[in-house]
């Protein structure tokens, strides 16, 4: 394989697919191991192309990215089945890449991107949802390590992952915000304990996670002691970007699912339900045009902030279409699949009937954070509205009412 | 399902469009700042045909779209609802929609090219005479033909208080009479929108000149329509805009209870909602305007959808300028009224978004109901 010393700043939609094919013709994709191939591919740089060089990128535009996988995907290459670990490549990657070292880069980056290692993340407690930096759980200095004592909750995926992005108190005498540190926990460390949540579908997506005296070396630390709650804001950035925006086609999604059943059965019409169907056939198409416009502002380097509204107004309609299918389907909709306790199946939400959509639609509107928040977001950071005045700012956390 | 989905096109503003809107935004903050778009309503002549000469001279906003073989700019429908965009922004009282709009859409339909150039150029502006509430698609004919002279009645007409023609559609025909042509009466009425004023006409035997007959009138008179329909979009999007731009100025400077009006969540909550319609409105907007100016198949759809939307928005965003201000959003010294007139009005004209929902009905195959009597 050739390696590339030089940085290469000026690299085009030629150039990126002309070492994709260079790739392509020494490693063939019918005959390398699937976990080798992609390895090989992170090494030469074309695993996300913005990335540096020597961390599965080379610098590039991030709109050469599509190029990328185009290529590879018609020459039935394996891909890294990004859907199964969402929260390590949208969320645990930027984090690592903006705040890690360069050992902790090297470490946890090439397996995050081939899949080998499935991240989750340890972020919201019972006593800390939309207010985070209120977690609890504590991180105590020993030595070279921290043991780390409390309860996550909400955690996808801690039943598979290697490794979860945490953040722990590690000085209770500071003011909230100010006391958080930011760790990575090896999940299969001693005094790690997942327990699935089950949740209002019956399924178990999410875990409660309990920590009980666990280790975490100090060389596994995010960021400075005390700048967890901004390794966090960065963190949750860019999970609000990966929810919201993104191209869609008409009448996909809730929408298209209440289309079929008003068009296939003439006995669920009515005046007032044909009122309600029109309305939303609008309000969705309107925001499907809303994230393709923010999408061209996005590729013409000039990024809004309307992926906040873009998923308040996908959670109020996944809400609001889905109840409206299973008044349509009437006595049916009284039926449902089954509570039995499992984990849940990964097929698109087409697949699912009327009424677990109705049902885990209510999730929308709080996971990610909730509507009431996105809203705050908008007012203060968008439309400079001044912040409601708080009493826990300046305050040590151990001081606070709880 | 229905057919794929059609080309986005291009939704954002071009660097000439941003400069056409600073151009008419800077001549309307000179020339026609509210409280004297408020006077005007109160005077004798309740449209600006000083400032429509400047807009049409000297910024040649009535020949957008209209082309230059035709003495025309050559523009396109997009650059013509940027100047909508500012003109509700503004609530002017100009007669840009029927005549640069509906009025140049319906001769270029027809292919009537001799009329255009005294419209492209502003010196003469054009009506067409049919009620401001009609949705495209719906039958206009008021009007009795005898031997080339038109009777009859047609009340709520926007932009003829100061038409120099009328374009008057019938059955089968489209003719133009000219405004002072003997037996035609025009009676300004008090218009809910004060600042788009409306006329009821009355034809008594009144010459005329026809202009084009057969089916096309008719096809011609829905896309003009359609047309009037896309930039009124445009101008509720300026409309919603202005009012949130007041509420949310207001919100950050009066105090109650000690507190920064804005700092209260119960508020925050309702113009971040808001905010979040008038992003979408934007968007509705500016694709109903790229598949005019594309002459996209997806056009029908795109001007309906902005209209459903854009007139809930504005009105809307009229509404809470009302309620956010307190009570001096409701006294006359204040510009919100004017504001709530002009949403109110124009989420009727052209079609109520409930009539624009039953036109997409039908394009985007949403049957309607059957319902089995008796039963």
């Amino acid at each position: 394989m050739r390696t590339t010393t030089a940085t290469t700043p000026s690299l085009d939609a030629n150039g990126v697919a002309s070492r994709v094919r260079e790739f392509l013709s020494g490693h063939d994709p019918a005959t390398t191991d699937r976990v080798e191939f992609l390895r090989a591919r992170f090494d030469a740089g074309l695993a996300w192309v913005h990335y540096p060089e020597g961390l599965g990128g080379l610098g590039a535009d991030p709109a050469l990215q599509q190029d990328v996988d185009t290529i590879f995907a018609e020459a039935g290459a394996p891909d890294n089945r990004p859907h199964l670990n969402i929260i390590g490549l949208g969320m645990a990657a930027p984090t690592i890449l903006r705040f890690g070292t360069p050992e902790q880069q090297r470490r946890w980056l090439r397996p995050l991107w081939t899949g080998e290692e499935i991240w989750c993340q340890l972020f919201s407690e019972p006593g800390a949802g939309s207010d985070l930096a209120n977690v609890a759980t504590s991180a105590k200095r020993d030595g070279d390590d921290w043991v780390v004592n409390g309860q996550k909750v909400w955690t996808s995926l801690a039943h598979e992952a290697t490794w979860g992005i945490l953040v722990a108190r590690t000085d209770p005498d500071q003011p909230k915000h100010r006391g958080l540190t930011f760790f990575v926990c090896d999940m299969h460390a001693r005094g790690v304990d997942v327990r699935p949540l089950r949740q209002i579908t019956g399924e178990s997506e999410f875990n409660e996670v309990y920590l009980d005296g666990v280790r975490i070396p100090d060389e596994q630390r995010l960021g400075e002691v005390g700048q967890g709650w901004a390794v966090t804001q960065n963190t949750l950035m860019n999970e609000r970007v990966a929810i919201g925006a993104g191209t869609i086609p008409r009448e996909s999604g809730a929408i298209g699912e209440l289309l079929r059943v008003w068009r296939e059965r003439p006995d669920v019409r009515t005046p007032g339900a044909f009122d309600q169907v029109t309305r939303f056939w609008v309000e969705a198409e309107v925001a499907r045009l809303t994230a393709e416009r923010l999408r061209q502002q996005q590729a013409a380097g000039m990024p809004g902030p309307e992926g906040s509204g873009a998923k308040l107004t996908y959670a109020r309609l996944n809400q609001q279409i889905s109840s409206l299918e299973l008044d349509l389907l009437g006595a049916e909709g009284l039926r449902y699949t089954g509570y039995t306790a499992r984990r849940p199946v990964l097929v698109s939400p087409a697949e699912r009937p009327a009424g677990w959509r109705f049902l885990r639609a209510k999730g929308n509107s709080i996971e990610g954070g909730t509507s009431e928040i996105m809203r705050n977001i908008i007012a203060e950071r968008v439309l400079g509205l001044p912040p409601e005045p708080r009493v826990d700012k300046d305050t040590a956390w151990k001081d606070l009412p709880r | 399902m229905i057919d794929a989905t059609p080309r986005t096109g291009d939704l954002l503003y071009s660097e000439i469009e941003e400069d056409l809107r600073a151009s008419v935004r800077a001549l309307l903050e000179k020339r026609s700042p509210w409280d004297a778009v408020l006077a005007r309503t109160e005077s004798a002549e309740t449209t600006d045909r000083e400032l429509w000469a400047l807009l049409a001279g000297e910024i040649g906003c009535a020949a957008l779209a209209v082309p230059e073989a035709a003495g025309g700019a050559g523009a396109s429908w997009r650059e013509a609802a940027v100047v909508a965009e500012e003109l509700g922004r503004a609530v002017a009282p100009v007669p840009f929609l029927g005549s640069a709009g509906i009025a140049v859409a319906l001769l270029l339909e027809l292919d009537q090219r001799d009329l255009l150039s005294g419209i492209a150029d502003g010196s003469v502006v054009a009506a067409v005479a049919v009620p401001f509430a009609t949705p495209p698609g719906a039958a206009t004919e008021w009007a009795d033909v005898s031997g080339d002279r038109i009777s009859g009645v047609v009340r709520g007409v926007a932009d003829a208080a100061v038409a120099d023609i009328f374009l008057v559609p019938t059955a089968d025909a489209l003719y133009v009479v000219d405004a002072e042509a003997p037996g035609l009466r025009r009676t300004e009425i008090v218009s809910l929108d004060m600042t788009r004023p409306l006329v009821d006409l009355v034809f008594d035997g009144v010459p005329a000149r026809r202009l084009a007959a057969g089916a096309p009138v008719s096809e011609a008179l829905t896309a003009a329509l359609r047309i009037g329909a896309v930039l009124l979009a445009s101008e509720q999007l300026g409309v919603a805009e202005r009012c949130f731009a007041m509420t949310v100025q207001y919100l950050t400077l009066r105090r109650q209870f000690g507190r920064i009006l804005g700092s209260y969540q119960a508020l925050k909550h309702r113009v971040a909602d808001l905010w979040v319609l008038i992003t979408q409105a934007k968007a509705a907007a500016r694709y109903a305007a790229e598949c005019a100016a594309t002459a996209s198949l997806d056009l029908p759809v795109a001007a309906s959808l902005a209209q459903a939307h854009c007139s809930t928005v504005a009105q809307q965003a009229a509404e809470e300028c009302v309620q956010l201000h307190g009570g001096i959003g409701f006294t006359w010294e204040h510009p919100a009224h004017l504001y709530l007139k002009r949403a109110k009005s124009s989420a009727i004209a052209l079609g109520t978004p409930e009539q624009h929902r039953i036109i997409l009905a039908g394009l985007v195959n949403i049957p309607l109901p059957t319902l089995n009597e008796g039963s």
